[in-house]
Order: structure tokens, then C-alpha cells, then sequence
């Protein structure tokens, strides 16, 4: 199942932008943030990304970047990455459309779900 | 080569003596998307190889060559850089 968590942003906090990753990272163990929904990436490399977590079949949480530019902007630094899409599995920050890619033909990125546990081995 | 492609390509070289490097400008493949201009530019595959990314996990190689390449990822500039950082040796 795959559903968007972009509108649960917390109201009040010193940095929600920050606050509000945190939380998403924490709350959902596979976060792609990615610019357009699951069902319907606005750019080529998120879409990607979307196909290849679709093809090993975990289960993810998009949250679309271009609802937002804080958000946009946010995830950036709170990575320390320049570009979308951003996977995280289990509130760690994996990497982006070529690292994913890299990763699915190397044949490391099940083992490495399994691992962690967000995927049936 | 346009002026981007350039500096991509020499600051790639000065910072990580690749022995192999590949800079595509793939901008006309995205005419009409998020992020073309007309002047192109905006859109390049990167491929590098370089010692210095022997022992280096995928993520760390990648902000490396990112924060090499700090000002031409900036807003308005290069919209995307598909990257591939290599070691010597590997696939």
C-alpha cells in the first residue's frame, strides 16, 4: 500500500519543516520523498524509484516535495542532499534515483530491506 | 560542449583525478519538463571513476561529487546530474 503523508504537517514547532521529516522518518519505515504521488510521479527519476520499490514489493510512504516548498527545501538539508527523490528506510536516509538504481541492479536492495526488516524475506 | 558542461568537467577533474569521465548534456531529452530552458544545460549524466572513491559507501561518493559541483547545482542552474561515481575496477 502506498499513500501520501504530506498533510500532517504539525502546526506549532521552532522548525516544523524539520519536525515534520523527523516525525514522517520515524512514524513510516520505507519514506520516499519524491516530487509528484506513487500514483503519479511528476518527474522521471522519482518515477523510477516508485517502479523499482514497486517491482521488490515493499511497502512505502510517498511524500510529494512539490506540495510544498519548505518541504522542498527541507528535505535538502535535513539530508545534506542536493536532489529529489530521497529514500529512507527505517529513519535512515539511503540515497537518491542513482543510488536506488545502483543498489536494485547490484542486487542489494532487497537483502538490504530484508535486513532491515520492511520486507518478507 | 556548453560552459556548465565545462566546469562540471574541470572541477571533477581537479578535485577527484578521475581516469574516467563522461559529461552528457542531456537537456534536449527533457524539453517541455520541469526544470528545461531553451538555452539548455539543465539536464547532464555523469560518469566517474576515480581512486578516490575506492572504500567510499555510494551515499558519501555522491556528496562528494555534489559538493564539488555546489554552484552549478544551485536553483536555476542544473536541474538534474544523474551521477554514476565509480572505483577503479568495478562494474
Amino acid at each position: 500500500m502506498t499513500d501520501t503523508a504530506a498533510d500532517t504537517l504539525p502546526a506549532a514547532e521552532a522548525d516544523p519543516v524539520r519536525a515534520f521529516i523527523a516525525k514522517t522518518v520515524a512514524d513510516y519505515p520505507v519514506v520516499l520523498f519524491m516530487k509528484g504521488v506513487p500514483e503519479q510521479p511528476r518527474c522521471g527519476f522519482s518515477a523510477q524509484v516508485v517502479q523499482i520499490l514497486d517491482h521488490v514489493g515493499v511497502d512505502f510512504v510517498g511524500v510529494d516535495v512539490l506540495q510544498d516548498e519548505a518541504l522542498r527545501q527541507g528535505i535538502k538539508a535535513y539530508s545534506d542532499w542536493p536532489t529529489i527523490p530521497q529514500l529512507y528506510v527505517k529513519g535512515e536516509f539511503v540515497g537518491g534515483c542513482d543510488i536506488v538504481r545502483e543498489m536494485f541492479a547490484a542486487g542489494e536492495l532487497k537483502p538490504l530491506l530484508t535486513e532491515k526488516g520492511v520486507l518478507a524475506a | 560542449m556548453g560552459a556548465t558542461a565545462d566546469a562540471i568537467r574541470r572541477k571533477l577533474t581537479e578535485a577527484f583525478q578521475p581516469s574516467v569521465l563522461e559529461v552528457v548534456d542531456q537537456s534536449h531529452l527533457h524539453a517541455g519538463h520541469a526544470g528545461h530552458r531553451p538555452e539548455g544545460e539543465t539536464h547532464f549524466d555523469v560518469a566517474i571513476t576515480s581512486d578516490a572513491f575506492t572504500g567510499v559507501g555510494r551515499v558519501e561518493r555522491q556528496r562528494r561529487v555534489y559538493a564539488v559541483l555546489k554552484d552549478e547545482l544551485a536553483p536555476d542552474r542544473v536541474h538534474a546530474l544523474a551521477l554514476k561515481a565509480r572505483a577503479p575496477g568495478e562494474a
